[in-house]
């Protein structure tokens, strides 16, 4: 996936002379993850630059070079990162299109290697992706795959809006096949598996986990869905029903903290839909209301096979009362 | 530079004994060895991940030399273990971060007076310029302050030149200025932010600079020299405590090495970059001095490295026996009062994961 993502960034680069990529370690290190890596070398220290530690600055100045008329690529380099640029992020960058009448458009693609499972340290592994897919004015979109990730990074960089690029770390070393001809529609949710019996609702990392998952229920004769939704904003609302219309069950699979975790809103957007063929709740398997554990306790947090299988048995034996 | 006016005061006045520069030698041989220690522990998989300090040591033995546990108290970053071992704090404890075990250690921050690790850069300097500020406001309250152990402490907060471009360093030394709060921020310049060098990130030529600015003294020190550094921490301990308000430090030293043991420095440096860039080794420095001074002899040196070498067994050893925390500590510890959803949580946990 790395390499899917520095491929993306380097056609990017090539095929839009207004794209800048800059963040801590991005030039020439290339990245902590080497996502950036070559890329000053081929493209040059204007167009890919390594900034001051301080990441309200950095994504302050993607405000100001929009304003410039680049496309600016920001990093920054843990999503516990992003907390120290939350303000700029939520007051300016979400708003500003908005407070221009349309005049300032804010066409940033903020990356944010996110999420946990390789044993990192404190902010080194969290779930952003409610508190971002809150704000007006920001999209959100997790890759799940080389391929998903080459796809979705090419389409978010060349969007007019801000969109917070969600890039699973734990499974930057995952290889996989990319097919650059064979992208498919960039926008909404994607069936990564057909089933008829219930649908996982799952996005980055968890998505390959529910796949798993969904191995392991076929031994049962258990027939299961999982949905890649991609977008967490704006989620794909129709893709939901389609596949939950279908199935009748959803379980929904996040990392994040329970309460008030996309988790409730997928499940919502499930319920108005599909309230008359649902033949049970929907389910959420989630990380716990607690702050993202030491390495140690994350195999405790972060939803494992069990817990999914566990979900998903309480759906499937769901009685009406 | 040097624009901290003298203090008459008892703590920074009288040059070091022999006692107490062989005992400062002790210390730094003993962070020295747990540090490469630590980092073939990394290699060998006893602990994940670990931050080297390797020729930082006169930076860090020196200023935690200076602090006075009785009554001050240390923010520290990640990379603090020289300052954490010079403070008496239980290694074991400290070096469970590294292991993954819990976030911010296992020591008891109020006793050994050293925050818990901190992950964020500059995530604590803000919190040190607050317990300092606290230290006032109980010193006003009188004798009441005092004797809940609030007055004359001095805050002591630790981070690098990349840290200092964080938008809170330049609020704390604002705050700290303006409030005329008792505290000493101590920079250890050690010329990179991961693959970034001092000239790229810090604008102005020195983090020292700065201090002019809030109108804040400012000491510039040779960080390679311990001795260096007690005096001028002693020196900035007793201004703060007089009542004179913050006080800057930044010492210049080196990061030999990787920035973490998952860094690889030759993607930004070359080995020619790094000898010259590092100088003298501060530890045999120091040795030549004590030598030339007749101060520690070949006998010392040795039984220095000898305890060094028990004490570091002595820690592998309690870190391998340290297990993980329990699960239950995941949900117990969020909160002072408890919610029920993290009940109901830690109880469906329980359930699913069979800990009962
Ligand atoms: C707010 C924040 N942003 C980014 C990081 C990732 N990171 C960890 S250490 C580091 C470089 C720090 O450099 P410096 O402050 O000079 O201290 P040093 O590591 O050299 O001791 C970076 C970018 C972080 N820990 N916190």
């Amino acid at each position: 996936m790395q390499q899917a993502l520095n491929r993306a960034l380097d056609e990017v680069l090539a095929e839009n002379p207004k794209a800048v990529i800059f963040g801590e370690d991005c030039g020439r290190l290339g990245g902590v993850f080497r996502i950036t890596d070559g890329l000053q070398a081929k493209h040059g220290e204007q167009r890919v630059f390594d900034t001051p530690l301080a990441e309200s600055g950095i994504l302050g100045m993607s405000v100001g070079l929009a304003m410039a008329g680049f496309h600016p690529i920001p990093e920054v380099q843990f999503d516990g990162f992003a907390y120290p640029a939350i303000n700029q992020i939520v007051c300016q960058i979400a708003r500003m299109n908005y407070r221009s009448r349309g005049t300032l458009p804010m066409p940033i693609t903020l990356r944010v290697p996110s999420f946990g499972g390789i044993r990192a340290p404190e902010h080194h592994g969290e779930s952003l992706e409610a508190l971002f897919a809150h704000v007006p004015g920001l999209k959100v979109v997790a890759p799940s795959n080389p391929h998903e990730a080459y796809h979705l990074l090419k389409y978010a960089a060349t969007r007019p809006d801000p969109v917070i690029f969600m890039e699973p770390k734990s499974r930057y070393w995952q290889k996989g096949d990319v097919a650059p001809e064979h992208g498919g529609s960039p926008t909404g949710a994607k069936v990564q598996r057909e089933g008829r019996h219930l649908t996982l609702v799952a996005w980055g990392a968890m998505v390959a986990r529910c796949l798993q998952v969904a191995e392991l229920a076929a031994e049962d004769g258990i027939d299961i869905e999982v949905l890649d939704l991609r977008w967490l904003k704006p989620i794909d609302a129709d893709a939901l029903a389609t596949s939950v219309r279908k199935t009748r069950r959803a379980v929904v699979v996040h990392e994040a903290p329970l309460t008030s975790g996309l988790g409730a809103e997928v499940a919502q957007l499930i319920t108005q839909s599909c309230f008359d063929t649902l033949k049970a709740p929907v389910e959420r398997v989630t990380g716990f209301d607690v702050p993202y554990p030491s390495g140690d306790l994350e195999d405790e947090y972060i939803p494992n096979i069990d817990r999914i299988l566990f979900g998903t048995q309480r759906v499937l034996e769901y009685r009406r009362g | 530079m040097d624009t901290l006016t003298p203090v008459a005061s008892g703590d920074a006045a009288g040059p070091l004994t022999p006692a107490q520069l062989r005992e400062l030698y002790s210390l730094m041989v003993a962070v020295r060895h747990l540090d490469t220690s630590a980092i073939a522990w990394q290699r060998q998989g006893i602990i994940p991940g670990y931050a080297p300090e390797f020729g930082q040591e006169a930076a860090q033995v020196g200023s935690g030399y200076a602090v006075d546990t009785g009554r001050d108290f240390v923010f520290p970053t990640y990379r603090e273990m020289g300052v954490a071992r010079t403070m008496g704090v239980d290694m074991v404890a400290y070096m469970s971060t590294h292991k993954a075990t819990w976030h911010g250690g296992l020591y008891d921050p109020l006793k050994s007076r050293l925050a818990p690790i901190q992950a964020v850069v500059a995530g604590s300097v803000l919190h040190a310029v607050g317990w300092a500020h606290g230290q006032t406001l109980a010193a006003a309250a009188g004798a009441d302050g005092a004797a809940a152990g609030g007055g004359s402490g001095v805050a002591l907060t630790y981070f690098g030149d990349g840290a200092s471009s964080q938008g809170d360093v330049h609020e704390a030394m604002n705050f700290a200025a303006v409030m005329k709060a008792p505290v000493v921020f101590f920079v250890q310049n050690n010329g990179w932010a991961i693959s970034v060098p001092t000239e790229r990130q810090v604008a102005g030529g020195s983090v020292a600079a700065r201090a002019a600015g809030y109108g804040m003294p400012a000491l510039q020190i040779d960080g390679d020299d311990v001795v260096a550094v007690v005096e001028a921490t002693r020196r900035a301990f007793a201004h703060a405590r007089a009542g004179n308000g913050p006080v800057l430090i930044e010492a210049m030293t080196y990061r030999r090495g990787p920035h973490s043991t998952s860094d690889d420095p030759g993607r930004y440096r070359s080995l020619d970059e790094e000898r010259d860039g590092a100088g003298a080794d501060p530890l045999e420095r120091f040795r030549q001095r004590l030598l030339a001074d007749g101060i520690g002899d070949d006998e010392f040196f040795a039984g220095a490295l000898a305890a060094a070498r028990a004490e570091e067994e002595q820690i592998r050893t309690g870190l391998q026996a340290l297990e993980s925390r329990p699960g239950a500590e995941m949900f117990d510890l969020v909160f002072q009062e408890t919610t029920p959803a993290l009940q109901a949580q830690a109880a469906s946990w329980r359930e699913e994961s069979e800990h009962v």
